[in-house]
């Protein structure tokens, strides 16, 4: 029972780390009704930037500040210039725009930064939480960190009046635009916010996979299983549905025998395709209806 | 926006290609296949093997190009089909001594039923879902591949070495009497521009029958195509499935043309390259197909030449240019200089 427990326990920490990750996704999927395939190396990215200003010997906070205000700009430069013009393109065209952006990212923080493994300092520390052995103040403030950005958004989304437009804009564009929304912007700030918040989950993630240009990949699966299984157009959904498959990873990489390290992707396919299948919208998203 | 013109615009996934729009005419195939004849003749066997290497990769875009530009479905999972046929090729050969030829069929038929069951979970996703699962696939595979379970068979991350077949003893001794020799590399050659051109053929009409008309049809509309009675379910995984076959065979030609199989081989940096194959040669123009091969396979030793580090970015600015300037790829092209000449001709 402890070693269960014990576990879970594991599982919600490591969760936190995919729920920030889903977090970003559901975010832009909100915005723009895609997936979009360069979120993680955007955050990773913007990881990268903060490292930087780290080495220039910016404190961690002005750092984590500048780092947020960097990625919102360039979230939205990104839609204005590249993005913008495809927005009536069909779906198959969005796709290889974000491969495109993908391989470009990738590619320049490579150049830029090599692709070296390099230590990522953490606000928190690394000691362990409240005496428990499973689970270190780090990755505490990281699952805090979490829980106060849902809270952020869900204030945003409900009580102001931007956050009243975005949701309009992106469920009934035509009727927003007729009430004197700028769904266009509407759109672009979508992608800022997505930005900014993959940016936090990069600085949050990265003391525990270590800062490099790939890091992301594997996150990024995991995050996208996390989304998809708490609905992807539900950012509370996205959260618990981080927690969920991080303590169902662990589950079964202790329990059923022959379920190591490398098999982590595939259990993270097996999840995506069952929950597609057995429920497409996911545990806390509205089920799509389509009109005739 | 009346109602009926919303659901139209949100419906569609995939550009709609006419079906006449697809293929090139009888004089220019012609012609690309003499050149394809003749070239090998004039150059080194580096170049043949590459030439090769452009066929398979030919074929692997033209199978997606078959899901996605006929039936209107995604995949970025083509590098697992592809691996699947490759693996089976290599294990038949090595393993079981099956001739190379033979392994060809068998790599299909179990890809097309890898690709048929897999389809049927993707039946109930569109868009960017089927993007997504497929996504997952492409990731997965490597994984799969370097399993303890399969290592007997599958060489575990070391892969296998698989043999280069020889030109049968008939065409050599045939060679001979003409005083010619013939490498290895251009019988490969000649044998891969076969089935290439089998299957080009065999994929034209498949787009030209009821089949193939009932996958454009769930293309364009699928609401509309399952109320006229296609029987959407069936042709979407039949879609899948048939491409998931020629990958499949490609995958096998693939191992036998490099000699070598091993899981980080097909990553899912396979997948999107065979991804932007399609979309640089045009999506739904199967002749297309030759052109985006040949821009996953010499572009990046281009942008390479260009510059070493940033060889990934010169890859993904060239995409964006594709994508803003001749969204249409190739076929775009294609048209536009068919019409220049049009227009010459008539002065």
């Amino acid at each position: 029972m402890e070693l269960f427990t014990n576990q879970i326990l594991a599982g919600i920490s490591t969760g936190a780390i995919y729920a920030c990750m889903a977090l970003a996704l559901v975010m832009i999927y909100q915005a723009i009704d895609h997936l979009n395939f360069a979120q993680g190396e955007m955050a990773m990215f913007s990881t990268f930037i903060s490292w930087q200003l780290m080495q220039w010997g910016v404190p961690y906070w002005v750092a984590f500040v500048i780092t947020l205000a960097f990625s919102f700009i360039a979230g939205i430069a990104i839609e204005r210039i590249l993005f913008k013009p495809l927005a009536k393109a069909p779906i198959l065209t969005n796709v290889a725009g974000f491969i495109a952006l993908y391989s470009i990212i990738n590619s320049c923080a490579g150049l830029i930064w090599d692709f070296t493994i390099k230590q990522y300092p953490t606000p928190f520390g690394s000691s362990p939480f409240l005496g428990s052995q499973l689970i270190s103040t780090h990755q505490a403030g990281m699952i805090g960190i979490t829980l106060l950005m849902l809270l952020g958004l869900f204030y945003f989304f409900r009580y102001t009046r931007i956050g009243l437009a975005m949701r309009a804009a992106a469920s009934v564009p035509e009727s927003a635009r007729l009430v004197g929304i700028n769904t266009s912007w509407m759109i672009a700030l979508g992608w800022g916010m997505a930005a900014a918040i993959g940016s936090v989950a990069g600085m949050m993630i990265a003391p525990v996979v270590f800062l490099e240009p790939n890091m992301m990949l594997g996150v990024l699966i995991y995050g996208f299983a996390a989304a998809v299984l708490g609905g992807l157009t539900s950012p509370f959904g996205a959260v618990i549905g981080g927690f969920l498959v991080g303590t169902f990873e662990n589950l079964v990489g202790t329990y059923i025998p022959g379920v190591g390290n490398e098999l982590k992707l595939p259990i993270a396919l097996a999840l995506i395709i069952t929950v597609l299948v057995v429920k497409p919208a996911g545990l806390f998203g509205r089920p799509i209806v389509k009109r005739v | 926006m009346s109602a009926a013109e919303e659901i139209v615009a949100e419906g569609q996934a995939v550009e709609a290609v006419p079906k006449r729009a697809m293929t090139l005419g009888t004089g220019t195939s012609l012609v690309l296949l003499a050149v394809l004849l003749l070239v090998p003749l004039l150059v080194k066997n580096f170049i043949i093997f590459q030439m090769t290497m452009l066929l398979i990769y030919g074929i692997a875009v033209l199978a997606l190009n078959i899901l996605t530009g006929g039936s209107g479905q995604f995949s970025l999972g083509q590098s697992a089909f592809y691996a699947i046929g490759a693996y089976t090729s290599a294990i038949l050969m090595e393993h079981f001594d099956v001739n190379y030829a033979l392994t060809l069929p068998i790599a299909g038929i179990l890809c097309f039923a890898v690709g048929f069951l897999f389809g049927q979970p993707a039946l109930r996703l569109s868009g960017v879902y089927l993007a997504l699962a497929t996504f997952a696939l492409a990731t997965a595979m490597p994984q799969l591949l370097k399993l303890g379970f399969f290592e007997k068979w599958t060489g575990g991350v070391q892969g296998l070495v698989v043999t280069k077949p020889e030109a049968p003893e008939a065409v050599q001794s045939m060679l001979t009497w003409f005083q010619l020799k013939m490498s290895q590399d251009m019988w490969l050659y000649y044998f891969t521009l076969v089935v290439t051109v089998a299957i080009y053929i065999s994929s034209v009409n498949l787009l030209r029958s009821r089949s193939g008309r009932a996958f454009m049809a769930i293309r364009d509309n699928e609401i509309a195509a399952s109320a006229m009675g296609v029987d959407v379910a069936l042709y979407k995984t039949l879609a899948f499935g048939v491409s998931a076959g020629i990958t499949g065979v490609a995958g096998g030609l693939g191992a036998i043309a490099v000699q070598f199989v091993a899981p980080d081989s097909y990553t899912i940096t396979l997948a999107i390259a065979l991804f932007l194959g399609m979309v640089v040669g045009g999506v739904g123009w199967l002749p297309g197909s030759i052109v985006g091969s040949a821009f996953i396979i010499f572009v990046p030793n281009l942008a390479e030449s260009i510059s070493k580090g940033l060889s990934g970015a010169v890859f993904g600015v060239l995409l964006f240019l594709v994508i803003f300037l001749v969204p249409h790829g190739a076929r775009q092209v294609a048209m536009v200089s068919q019409q220049l000449i049009a227009k010459l001709k008539q002065r």
